[in-house]
């Protein structure tokens, strides 16, 4: 419910504008936006590490040509950092260059200037605005991306209530500022943390896994053009069984395309136990999850 | 019934399987259908996930229910004109009678069933999800149904899987996918599991026809309460099936992970450590000496300890494989874990719990550990002062006990004392038991013995309280 009316017009075309940006959304993922387009509320991204989350931020920002706010959550983040902040350095120079005019003029004069500078030092000019609080006051099409929100403390999820459902902030010197435009939010999380049940009705969901065998071979291929299919296929399937094992770290959507393009640079035309073996680090990065995959892909056996 | 009813029982139903829905994501599913349309029904799955399942743990529940109260189609299926695609793809010969196998002669059937075969090695070789749906559904319709008293059929899972047997059809896939050259590599290795996936795929998809159409014939309510599995956080430790166990081992991962920061957390209280007047007075100079932001000095990294004491007798063996994956997955959260397997005594198995697979964990501590004193029956009381007496040094100040057991001790003396003691120099202590609260104290259970003696001890029979008792973990 952006105030300008809505950024798509159905489902095939969030999907469109996706892909030409370089985004292969599959039928979940774009009705997922259409709707979270549609009805106005932020959408929650959740899944493992890799399969695109921080992405699809991306790619919907350049899909719908508006700017990317970035908020990256951490254990720590606090208000301070998070919404906005007070320029406290700027104003204890304004109050001293105050009580320098008042000291000479002295007197009466006095109670009207401490009044004047009070009023001026909590004005727009003295005001930090951090990345929520800068996402609400854009005029332009903005997406804001929350990024791994389940690492941030539970008070700052407190925090992002306010904004989510009602798109304003509240600042006790300032009042309410209200968004003039809504922006696009997307909240990403790992799922390390289970979010509060208070943020989560407010946002529509998208479970993001790792994608269809079909889907990862596309999008290897749009990332690494010049690869055989074939190769592609394979690469894919036996990522696909390295995610099945019990790794450490599973292979990334990224490392997928990082590896397609090792294979091609050192010019394997096949995927066979030698070449997988030697450019396995491109994809594990424990040497534990290396031993394992070794040995229950019996690579080197024969 | 119209969709709008529809959609209201579906939410009823969710919270029948205790996915919770609150009303205001009623109204956002409703706003959704309304921006969207009912004509798709992938969009409408999509969107009742975005707007009503919010934990992937509901997923599996979702989607049964989901396809329960918004089957794809009605009866057969043939019967109506938008599905299955265009009208002469359904009359190939052999096909056009699926729907009544009771018409054919037995040569007509195992005709069709060879017929049906030859698909669905197509199918599964280039494995697409719309062909195989299309095959389930129409095996069922052929294969699966059996009249039961007079005008009411039944179908069973079985019989469609013994007509269609795609186990059988592996070796033709694998020869399909590879030819001939490439045997026995990597590619064969990779092939079978791909392949042994879509197997998996398609027996879901058959199970999910076959639930359809009890749904149709024997009511919604009849089928819905055996079609929606338990949550996984709440498959009980003791009764946990393998595949359960699988499941459970991926969500005690994280639960570990914050089990660790719990126990961890009332040291980090404050954001920061002491004061650093010297920086604090340095940063002052920028304020005109007013000091607006004090300086801290970093903590001191906090070494949590943790010692593992649990019980791996018989009697308690799918818990016992819960906890030593619990243990497992501990051991890379805190800096250092001690673990200690006991039946009738104790040995250390930390050892174990470096760097293996967990398979290869539990054989190695059931082959190698020195678990058995007297009989291999449960023993606690020896079991406590084995390990007071042979590890004197493990539990010390830092040190949090957790002990992992149901404490049926075969009428057997307690040591209480002893274990008194232990409790008393750790930092904290708390036993984790997998049975009912109702069944402690009763017969040879010693829980009355130990209960008051350490922090708390907790009834863990499942996930959710698992979750629940590192919840309430929390600083306070």
């Amino acid at each position: 419910m952006s105030l300008q009316g809505y950024a798509f017009a159905d489902v095939a075309d969030v999907r469109e504008r996706l892909r030409e940006t370089g985004y292969l959304a599959d039928e979940a993922i774009a009705t997922t936006v259409f709707l979270a387009d549609r009805l106005g509320k932020p959408l929650l991204v959740e899944g493992p590490a890799g399969v695109g989350k921080t992405e699809l931020a991306k790619s919907l920002a350049s899909a719908v040509s508006a700017e990317l706010i970035r908020l990256q959550c951490y254990e720590g983040l606090d208000e301070a950092r998070a919404l906005y902040e007070w320029n406290y350095k700027k104003q204890l120079l304004r109050i001293q260059a105050a009580s320098n005019v008042s000291g000479e003029a002295a007197g009466d004069a006095g109670t009207a200037s401490w009044q004047q500078t009070h009023d001026d030092i909590f004005s727009e000019e003295f005001l930090l605005s951090r990345p929520l609080l800068t996402a609400i006051r854009r005029d332009d099409p903005t997406v804001l991306l929350i990024d791994e929100t389940d690492k941030a403390d539970v008070e700052v999820e407190g925090l992002l209530l306010e904004v989510l459902s009602d798109f304003q902030v509240t600042i006790p010197e300032l009042g309410t500022l209200k968004a003039t435009r809504r922006p696009f939010v997307i909240l990403t999380s790992n799922a390390t943390r289970e979010l509060s049940e208070a943020l989560k009705r407010r946002c529509l969901y998208l479970n993001l896994d790792y994608p269809s065998a079909a889907r990862e071979k596309e999008i290897v291929l749009a990332r690494v053009p010049e690869l055989p299919e074939k190769m592609a296929e394979s690469l894919v399937r036996i990522v696909r069984a390295l995610r099945a094992m019990e790794l450490k770290k599973a292979p990334s959507i990224a490392e997928t395309i990082d590896w397609g393009q090792t294979v091609l640079a050192l010019g394997f035309d096949t995927m066979d136990d030698a070449a997988v073996t030697s450019t396995l680090g491109v994809v594990l990065k424990h040497a534990s999850d290396q031993a394992r995959a070794i040995s229950q892909l019996k690579l080197g056996a024969n | 019934m119209n969709l709008l009813d529809r959609t209201v029982e579906f939410t009823a139903a969710l919270r029948r399987a205790s996915v919770p829905v609150s009303s205001a994501e009623t109204v956002d599913a409703a706003r959704a259908v309304g921006a969207l349309g009912w004509a798709d029904r992938d969009a409408l799955r999509a969107a009742f996930a975005a707007t009503m399942c919010k934990r992937p743990l509901y997923r599996g529940a979702f989607d049964s229910l989901f396809d329960l109260y918004f089957p794809p189609r009605i009866g057969d299926g043939v019967v109506l004109p938008e599905e299955g695609g265009p009208a002469g793809e359904q009359r190939r010969p052999g096909e056009q009678r699926d729907g009544d196998p009771s018409e054919l002669t037995p040569q007509e059937v195992e005709a069709l069933r060879r017929a049906m075969r030859d698909q669905l090695r197509d199918a599964l070789l280039d494995g697409d999800d719309e062909k195989l749906r299309d095959l389930a559904r129409r095996s069922v319709s052929a294969f699966g149904a059996a009249q039961n008293g007079p005008g009411q059929r039944s179908y069973f899972i079985y019989r469609v899987l013994r007509a269609m047997s795609p186990e059988t059809l592996i070796a033709d896939l694998l020869a399909a996918m590879l030819g001939d050259d490439d045997r026995g590599g990597l590619e064969e290795r990779i092939a079978r599991q791909t392949i042994a996936d879509r197997i998996r795929a398609f027996e879901e998809m058959i199970s999910s026809e076959v639930r359809r159409r009890m749904a149709e014939e024997r009511g919604l309510e009849a089928v819905e309460r055996t079609a929606v599995k338990p949550l996984a956080d709440q498959v009980d430790f003791l009764r946990a099936s393998q595949r359960d166990l699988v499941e459970l081992r991926r969500q005690v991962y994280p639960l570990a992970r914050r089990l660790a920061t719990r126990l961890t957390a009332r040291r980090r209280l404050g954001r920061s450590g002491r004061l650093d007047f010297r920086r604090t007075v340095r940063a002052s100079l920028a304020t005109g000496g007013v000091p607006l932001e004090t300086k801290h000095r970093p903590h001191k990294p906090h070494k949590p300890e943790l010692v593992v004491l649990c019980d791996v007798s018989g009697s308690v063996s799918s818990f016992a494989h819960f906890t030593l994956m619990l243990t497992h997955a501990l051991r890379e959260q805190f800096s250092k874990v001690r673990a200690f397997a006991f039946i009738d005594t104790t040995d250390e198995v930390t050892r174990f719990l470096r760097g293996l697979e967990l398979g290869d964990m539990m054989a190695r501590i059931a082959s190698e550990a020195d678990l058995v004193w007297f009989d291999g029956h449960s023993d606690y009381g020896h079991a406590i002062e084995v390990f007071a007496e042979k590890y004197p040094d493990a539990v010390g100040p830092r040190t949090s006990l957790l002990v992992l057991g149901d404490a049926r001790n075969n009428y057997r003396a307690t040591s209480a004392a002893v274990f008194r003691r232990l409790c008393g120099q750790a930092r904290h202590s708390y036993w984790l038991n997998p049975e009912p609260r109702s069944y402690w104290g009763s017969g040879d259970s010693a829980t009355t013995a130990y209960a008051d003696l350490v922090d708390e001890m907790v009834e863990c029979r499942n996930v959710e309280q698992l979750q629940h008792f590192i919840e309430r973990l929390l600083p306070t």
